[in-house]
């Protein structure tokens, strides 16, 4: 077990900015990830730790050692390539024992091993079989084993699931969790779905433009987001903005609308988020934290009364799309006895002021 | 700890300098170490195509020692119009060239993709016969079929008996007839995966919203198919501006290739280069037109599995003009490789004004492989062959790579440079390559290469240079960039990689170009013609020469080997690369 270093890492691609300034330490044996849209550099960051790239300035370290500039294949790194990047021309055997035949080890130490990786992925007795003989899971297993039989340092995954379908991305994803848990390794993984992230990760690093916008676990990242992208990135959230007109005992007054002031508590803001009266703030409540209010709430604090526009129903949830004058509120209703509301009708939502965040 | 991060954090932290973990490493971890990788690749573009080429233009523009544009001046002079007529020939030559080549591909690339009738399987693997013949051996079928002593003609007079032959090929006609039956399948390969990249719903489209046959065809099928048409009228262009193996045998003597042909025995070297520098000119300006059309345009339809219906010829009279017709069409496609089996097999000098050779022998076989002095051109030819190929496949495979995978400023200058000798005309090359090793220089280690073995290789080497270039970038562009980055990440050093992982993915590509260069070597005629010695004759050269003496049944004997080794090659190539070789086009 390894920890990873990234000290203050950037990287340009002749004038176009990849990555910036990139600072963060990976502990021994965490499960950490690098999330976020398509081109936000989080391909890049993994993709210099790996060896692919090497920063345009700062420095990468594996523990103690400065892996800065090393060529990919000194680093003892194991990879699963978002295509999987299986070889065509080798037989699933041939290629788990790929690193174990450049690290020149003996050709029984070399079938003992392979064929216990083939089982940790259950795919003993698919030794013979070509690639193109694999379904997509199948392979997607063949890289997970080839990249892990060769007892790598740090297990780095670029978004391995993204070419399953969903059923089969849900099982792959418990495997490469029981996986990483059982072997104990540190392990990379990129992905653009917020949900894989929250659901894996011990702590998540969420990028967007090559600047990093937050480090933190999935609670943290989810109940108290950075800025406005993270809230909204994570999850579903209303943004509502709006002007601080008191704050007293540890809590704020903001009005979000001529007839609507909301009221949550100080504590609750991101660090960049000054709460003085007379700010712009910007409130972000998730969905579900909202609930209908009752007939004796008429008229009470952080009630607003809303016309739907339109619900629909999930399954799990009835989720409501509402106005409220200028407002937009999306609100989401967990539980049995919910029932669909008819677009045009009236509704009172209630907020909790615990469940309010104050962003800047 | 785990607080937001700021994206500027004030405290400035130290930080150390990179350390490199070696010398070594700090020097292929530049971004110009790729430079030292591609340099020899360029040295050697250098040194044998754009030196010679540029020793040919200086040649051109040199009178005395001292600049003049005399020799052009000569050229396009209106006392002597030779060059001019032989220019004017050349480019209409080439334009009816286009025109036969370009209706009778079409065509029948529409009545095999398009229409299902008796004998439509058979024809559509003999239409790309014509590709099996070596350059000169088509020819020379050509005059034994159908020129003034050919088979055809006289059979029928004998037939018919009429006082001479009805018709006999010669002249411009017979270079006419002899392009249009080996270059239509340029425009019968480029029309027919353009049609069978037409999506029916398209027509079926046009259909519905109302168009009639007439305007679906000019409107969705002629527009979608102009760029192949197109791309292949400038190749064919191109190959007819440099044939010169057909006006040689019929004789037209004012063509650009036979000026700079005669111009170099009558030992006229100043305006061979000059005919040289101008036909090459020529040549590239194709080369740049094609290569910019096929960048500007481009329909291919990108859906797969589009199967194309073909419309069945059902009434009985429909059927049986066809089958007549399929018949024909078999007939004059196999034609021309059974007069040389049977030729080869006749006695030399018996043949005289017989419609068919009157004796037979198999002597002529046996002589091929035991008599050392019909053995010796076989030899050299796969002797220089073999020597270019290595050359080539060394060559090709590390270009092909380096453009395809490593980033580098003048990638499209190698490219070019690269694709450069295929458009420029054998005889060009062959002069060029004259001009600039008949005397020593530092590309030649110091040698005079013109009268030995080694000038021939290197012609063959340029000549064939995009062969294995081409095949083997095609493979690698279709294979992953990040199989070799997972190699790389399991800790496999570059050269590793390349021996088990990039090698043997691209095997199959570098195999079929590899056979190609092999097989074009044994077949070439042009360049070898002016640089052949009495030891180095090569196959075609000896069966030019075996011709003029009269010893058919020999020459054919070798055309038969030739096209043997090119069916097995093609038949070769095609299993390997599941039938989308990566040709030269």
């Amino acid at each position: 077990m390894i920890g990873v270093t990234l000290d203050r890492v950037s990287k340009t691609f002749g004038g176009a900015k990849g990555v910036e300034d990139v600072d963060v330490h990976i502990k021994p044996g965490e499960f950490f990830t690098f999330l976020g849209p398509s081109g936000c550099g989080k391909t890049t960051t993994l993709r210099m730790i790996a060896g692919f790239y090497y920063p345009s300035g700062g420095r990468i370290l594996f523990g103690e050692q400065n892996v800065t500039n090393m060529p990919p294949n000194k680093r003892n790194t194991g990879m699963v390539f978002q295509n999987y990047a299986l070889f065509p021309h080798m037989t699933v055997f041939e290629n788990i024992a790929f690193g174990l035949q450049v690290r020149k080890q003996g050709k029984a130490e070399i079938r003992e091993k392979v064929t216990r990786a083939q089982k940790l992925v259950h795919l003993d007795g698919y030794g013979e079989r070509r690639i193109d003989q694999l379904s997509g899971g199948q392979q997607q297993r063949v890289a997970l084993a080839r990249a892990l039989v060769i007892e790598p340092n740090i297990l780095l995954l670029d978004e391995p699931l993204s070419n399953l379908d969903a059923k089969l991305r849900d099982e792959t994803r418990q495997e490469i969790k029981r996986l990483q848990l059982e072997l104990g390794i540190t392990t990379i993984y990129v992905t653009h779905d917020q949900s894989e992230a929250m659901s894996m990760s011990d702590r998540i690093m969420v990028m967007k433009d090559g600047v990093v916008q937050q480090i933190g676990a999935p609670l943290e990242i989810y109940n108290r987001p950075a800025n406005r992208f993270v809230a909204s990135f994570i999850g579903e959230t209303n943004l509502w903005e709006g002007t601080v007109e008191r704050v007293e005992g540890g809590q704020a007054d903001v009005r979000i609308a001529p007839d609507v002031l909301l009221t949550g508590l100080a504590a609750n803001a991101s660090p960049a988020c000054k709460l003085a009266a007379g700010q712009k703030v910007t409130l972000s409540v998730r969905p579900e934290a909202i609930r209908e209010a009752g007939p004796s709430e008429r008229g009470a604090a952080n009630t607003l009364s809303v016309k739907v526009r339109l619900s629909e129903f999930t399954g799990v949830s009835v989720n409501v799309i509402a106005e409220a004058g200028p407002l937009s509120v999306k609100a989401l209703f967990v539980g049995q006895g919910q029932r669909m509301r008819e677009p045009g009708e009236d509704m009172r939502l209630a907020v909790a002021p615990e469940s309010i965040y104050f962003l800047e | 700890m785990n607080q937001p991060q700021p994206q500027s954090q004030p405290q400035p932290r130290p930080q150390p300098p990179l350390r490199p973990n070696s010398r070594w490493s700090a020097l292929t971890t530049s971004p110009h170490f790729v430079y030292v990788l591609i340099a020899p690749l360029f040295l050697i573009l250098l040194a044998y195509v754009v030196y010679p080429f540029f020793q040919t233009f200086l040649q051109s523009i040199k009178q005395e020692g001292s600049f003049s544009l005399h020799n052009y001046s000569r050229f396009f002079s209106l006392e002597h119009t030779a060059n001019l007529e032989a220019l004017w020939t050349s480019v209409y030559i080439s334009v009816l060239s286009v025109v036969t080549c370009g209706i009778v591909g079409v065509s029948m690339a529409f009545l095999l993709e398009r229409y299902d009738f008796p004998g439509r399987k058979l024809l559509s693997v003999l239409v790309l016969v014509p590709m099996a013949l070596p350059p000169l051996i088509g020819v020379l079928s050509f005059e034994f079929l159908y020129g003034s002593s050919g088979i055809i003609p006289r059979g029928l007079q004998h037939l018919l008996h009429l006082e001479k032959p009805p018709f006999t090929l010669k002249g411009i006609w017979g270079v006419l007839v002899v392009h249009t039956f080996t270059m239509y399948t340029y425009f019968y390969m480029t029309a027919s995966s353009a049609i069978k990249g037409l999506d029916p719903s398209l027509e079926e489209a046009a259909a519905n919203l109302g168009a009639n046959r007439f305007t679906i065809w000019r409107r969705v099928i002629l527009p979608m198919l102009t760029p192949a048409i197109v791309a292949a009228s400038l190749l064919v262009f191109m190959i007819s501006m440099a044939s010169y193996t057909a006006p040689l045998i019929f004789g037209i003597e004012r063509t650009m290739t036979m000026q700079i042909y005669l111009s170099r025995t009558n030992g006229d070297l100043d305006m061979a280069a000059t005919q040289s520098t101008l036909l090459s000119i020529v040549s590239v300006l194709f080369l740049i037109l094609m290569r910019w059309y096929q960048g500007a345009r481009n329909y291919q339809n990108m859906s797969k599995g589009v199967s194309v219906h073909r419309t069945e010829v059902k009434s009985r009279a429909g059927r049986n003009v066809s089958m007549v017709l399929s018949f024909l069409g078999v007939l004059v496609l196999m034609l021309p490789i059974l007069v040389i089996v049977l030729l080869a097999f006749s006695e030399d000098g018996k043949w005289t004004t017989q419609v068919l050779p009157p004796s037979y022998t198999l002597d002529h076989f046996k002589d091929l492989f035991t008599d050392s002095k019909t053995w010796r051109p076989i030899a050299n030819s796969f002797k220089i062959s073999i020597a270019a190929t290595i050359g080539n496949l060394l060559f090709g495979v590390a270009a092909a790579y380096a453009i395809v995978r490593m980033r580098f400023k003048g990638k499209t200058l190698l490219d070019i440079l690269i694709m450069l000798p295929w458009a420029l005309p054998g005889t060009v090359v062959a002069v060029n390559l004259i001009t600039a090793f008949s005397e020593p220089n530092a590309f030649s280690f110091g040698q005079v290469l013109i009268g030995t073995f080694w000038i021939l290789p290197l012609a063959y080497f340029v000549r064939h240079l995009p062969l294995i270039f081409r095949s083997t970038s095609s493979t690698l562009m279709q294979t992953d960039r990040s199989v070799e980055e997972a190699a790389r990440n399991l800790g496999a050093s570059w050269w590793y990689t390349f021996r088990r992982v990039v090698f043997p993915m691209a095997l199959s590509g570098i195999l079929a170009g590899t056979l190609l260069a092999l097989v074009e070597g044994i077949g070439e005629f042009v360049a070898s013609i002016l640089l052949y010695t009495n030891k180095t004759t090569p196959i075609s050269v000896e069966i030019f020469q075996r011709m003029y003496a009269f010893e058919f049944g020999t020459a054919c004997a070798y055309g038969v080997l030739q096209i043997v080794m090119i069916i097995l090659v093609l038949y070769v190539s095609r299993k390997l690369t599941g039938g989308n070789a990566g040709s030269a086009i």
